[in-house]
């Protein structure tokens, strides 16, 4: 029985340092496994084939487990986010005040479904279950910055903003 | 860390802020912070440097009524001012010391009359990162008189006697809880406090984390203290930032004073917790969900028993809470249980946070002691629904609950009376429905979230609100006939019954609730193909229009 060696980072990448620490932080525990996804999705954006296969490898997790895992939890994405994201929030008080609208209003100009990116890679539209700003419903964040009361207009504004940006 | 060192550290910190005149505390949470309260808070720093006067400018968590922010509250006179934005910082530091500024006085007196304060003490008037706000308003006191003067036994004892039950929406006596773990054969126990807040429409756990961490870490140390474990998880929403920094600053700070750690307080107990981020997963607030969520996996339900309390996480004896429960032990062991049994109703005691939101007013966060009338919230303490609409109906419990109609505003808010309407407390979400709201387009949106959310290991809930989705998106877009919704009616039941855990067997309540009283809606969506409240877009077939 030889002792476990993880297996070497996947390139040069400074972010990888990052996502081992974490890895490291919990002594490459197998349960450390959502931790590190986390940080590799904080670190890229996103997770890919080459990152989860990187982080169960490091764990000793199996592939079929880790990628169960990414695709269980909605907060992990396997696509790469747009340049700018517009995230509607579509929880029972922002449902209540119309999100449904700024919903549609928003797809309706960017030509995109909740979860998909424009063409041109610029801007992400996705939809959050809460995100407990709710006394101040409806709310949209732009690039992860909360408004509330937002109108229909409001919202095709900041899709202007970035269009011509 | 004594007792005497935590006195003196509250000592000082009140020496400290008695060498200012006055304090100007700005609301820093979530609601205030996205209408510019951080620009605001600057520009009252400025200000007061600028003025000479000796004022003390404090960044604090949530006030409550967040539909008035950015709130700013003035002490020791005890003046709030609303919608404050930062052109108005230079004439509220001129007003120090004579009459307030009239334009920006909120006058929320009935608001404040009806509400009584224990879990949200302290929120909006510490700053939450700093340990010493919290030590100077009785922070930790309890813990360490726990340690010092009372047996394990002794706090489950005083937990029981309180009456306290579960704040995360089950209701199960958290004394008969912590009784069960600290029974529990075997070493290596766990506390594990559940802050994976996935109620949609709901706020007050990452209030309560984000206003005041430290309340939450100090119950769990009690937790910890009277059933036995060393080892405590915090698991929070990943969706909720602000909170998990919050938290994070509050454990390395109780680290570096020693009230966790090793032998805290000079006792043999020790005790760390740490921080596990849920991904977005509203089926990980069921607690065997949430344990295979810590442990690193998918996370789906097992059958129970056995319970947690008798192999939880890792396989050891676990004792899960909720946030807003943690929350309530502090002053139950420094005011005693008597104290916390004498608020309330019968089988209810102490006071519930709700998130009040929807149509109403005054939007934010309220805490009510148990039995208060529904009618009390939502008239006084929410100043009505407002823009001349009519009130429809409370949603209490989100997905797991269910919608009580105008006409029962004079319910008491308790466990067991919700429950006999048809909803549940949960976990403090409570939305307000005027006429606009479609009663049937409600329940589709409660059906369509637990459909998505619902984990899949078990066939009730996975087929079944998926067919319950079918159906009422049928009478949503007025293609149903009368057998759906029996065939709908005869699916509730099948989901509740069958399902594996909570979330497939509360699932159907929405749908319930709303037949139970707006049962005439059902009808004329799918008899005359007409939504009341115009929300639904019926597409009208031939021979009707005929």
């Amino acid at each position: 029985m030889h002792a476990f060696t993880p297996p070497p980072l996947p390139s040069d990448d400074k972010r990888w340092k990052i996502v081992n620490g974490t890895m490291r932080k919990n002594g490459f525990a197998r349960h450390a496994l959502i931790e590190t996804l986390h940080t590799v999705q904080s670190s890229f954006g996103y997770l890919d084939d080459d990152s989860i296969r990187f982080v169960a490898q490091s764990l000793r997790v199996p592939l079929s487990q880790a990628y169960g895992v990414v695709t269980f939890y909605h907060y992990f994405s396997l696509k790469p986010p747009g340049k700018h994201t517009l995230t509607i929030c579509a929880g029972t008080a922002c449902y209540i005040k119309g999100s449904d609208k700024l919903i549609a209003s928003a797809e309706k100009r960017l030509g995109v479904a909740p979860g998909q990116t424009t063409g041109d890679g610029n801007i992400s539209l996705m939809v959050a279950r809460c995100v407990g700003a709710c006394s101040r419903a409806p709310v949209v964040l732009s690039d992860g910055e909360v408004s509330g009361e937002v109108t229909g207009d409001q919202v095709l504004a900041q899709l202007e903003r970035w269009a011509v940006e | 860390m004594t007792i005497e060192e935590l006195e003196q550290i509250a000592r000082s910190v009140h020496e400290e802020n008695a060498k200012y005149d006055c304090e100007i505390n700005v609301c820093l949470d979530l609601a205030c912070a996205s209408q510019g309260a951080g620009l605001l808070k600057d520009a009252l720093v400025k200000a007061a440097e600028a003025s000479g006067k000796k004022v003390l400018v404090r960044r604090t968590g949530c006030m409550g009524p967040c539909s008035h922010g950015p709130l700013v509250r003035v002490d020791p006179a005890q003046t709030l001012y609303r919608r404050v934005n930062a052109g108005d910082a230079e004439k509220i530091v001129s007003s120090l010391g004579g009459p307030p500024v009239p334009e920006l006085q909120c006058d929320l007196n009935e608001h404040f009359e009806k509400q009584v304060r224990v879990v949200l003490e302290n929120a909006g008037h510490i700053d939450p990162e700093k340990i010493d706000d919290y030590i100077s308003r009785d922070g930790y006191k309890a813990l360490l008189t726990a340690l010092i003067e009372m047996t394990p036994a002794g706090v489950v004892h005083r937990v029981t006697e309180s009456g306290l039950r579960g704040r995360g929406g089950g209701g199960y006596p958290t004394g008969l809880k912590w009784g069960t773990v600290a029974k529990a054969a075997g070493s290596g126990k766990y506390v594990v406090c559940n802050g994976d807040e996935g109620d949609p429409g709901a706020f007050m756990d990452r209030s309560v984390m984000e206003s005041d961490p430290h309340r939450v870490i100090e119950g769990m140390a009690i937790a910890a203290y009277a059933v036995g474990a060393s080892k405590g998880y915090i698991y929070v929403r990943a969706e909720y930032p602000i909170a998990v920094s919050r938290l994070t600053t509050a454990i390395r700070d109780a680290r570096r004073r020693g009230l966790l750690g090793s032998e805290i307080g000079g006792s043999s107990f020790s005790f760390d917790v740490e921080i596990r981020l849920g991904a977005g997963a509203f089926v990980c607030g069921e607690e065997t969900a949430l344990i295979a969520s810590i442990e690193g996996r998918r996370g789906t339900p097992r059958p129970r028993p056995p319970y947690p309390a008798a192999s939880g996480l890792w396989g050891k004896p676990t004792l899960i809470n909720n946030v807003e429960t943690f929350a309530n032990i502090p002053p139950i062991i420094r005011n005693g249980g008597k104290w916390f049994f004498s608020m309330g109703s019968e089988r209810s005691k102490g006071t519930k946070v709700f998130a009040l939101t929807g149509k109403i007013a005054n939007t934010g966060l309220v805490e009510v002691p148990m039995g208060i009338k529904l009618r009390e919230i939502i008239d006084v303490i929410g100043g009505g629904v407002p823009d001349g609409h009519k009130l429809k109906a409370v949603q209490t419990g989100g997905p797991s609950g269910g919608c009580i109609p105008a006409e029962m505003m004079g319910l008491g808010v308790s466990y067991d009376a919700l429950m006999a309407a048809g909803s549940i407390m949960g976990s403090g979400g409570m939305i307000v429905m005027d006429d606009t709201s479609c009663m049937v387009n409600v329940a589709r949106f409660f059906v369509e979230f637990c459909m998505t959310e619902s984990c899949g290991k078990c066939i009730p809930c996975r087929a079944g609100t998926a067919q319950m989705f079918t159906l009422l998106t049928r009478i949503c877009d007025g293609s149903a006939t009368m057998d759906d919704l029996v065939l709908l009616e005869d699916l509730c039941a099948t989901v509740k019954e069958a399902s594996l855990c909570g979330l497939g067997q509360t699932a159907p309540n929405p749908v319930l609730s709303t037949l139970k009283y707006f049962r005439d809606e059902y009808v004329e969506h799918i008899v005359h193909k007409r939504c009341p409240a115009g929300v639904c877009a019926l597409q009208v077939p031939a021979e009707v229009m005929a």
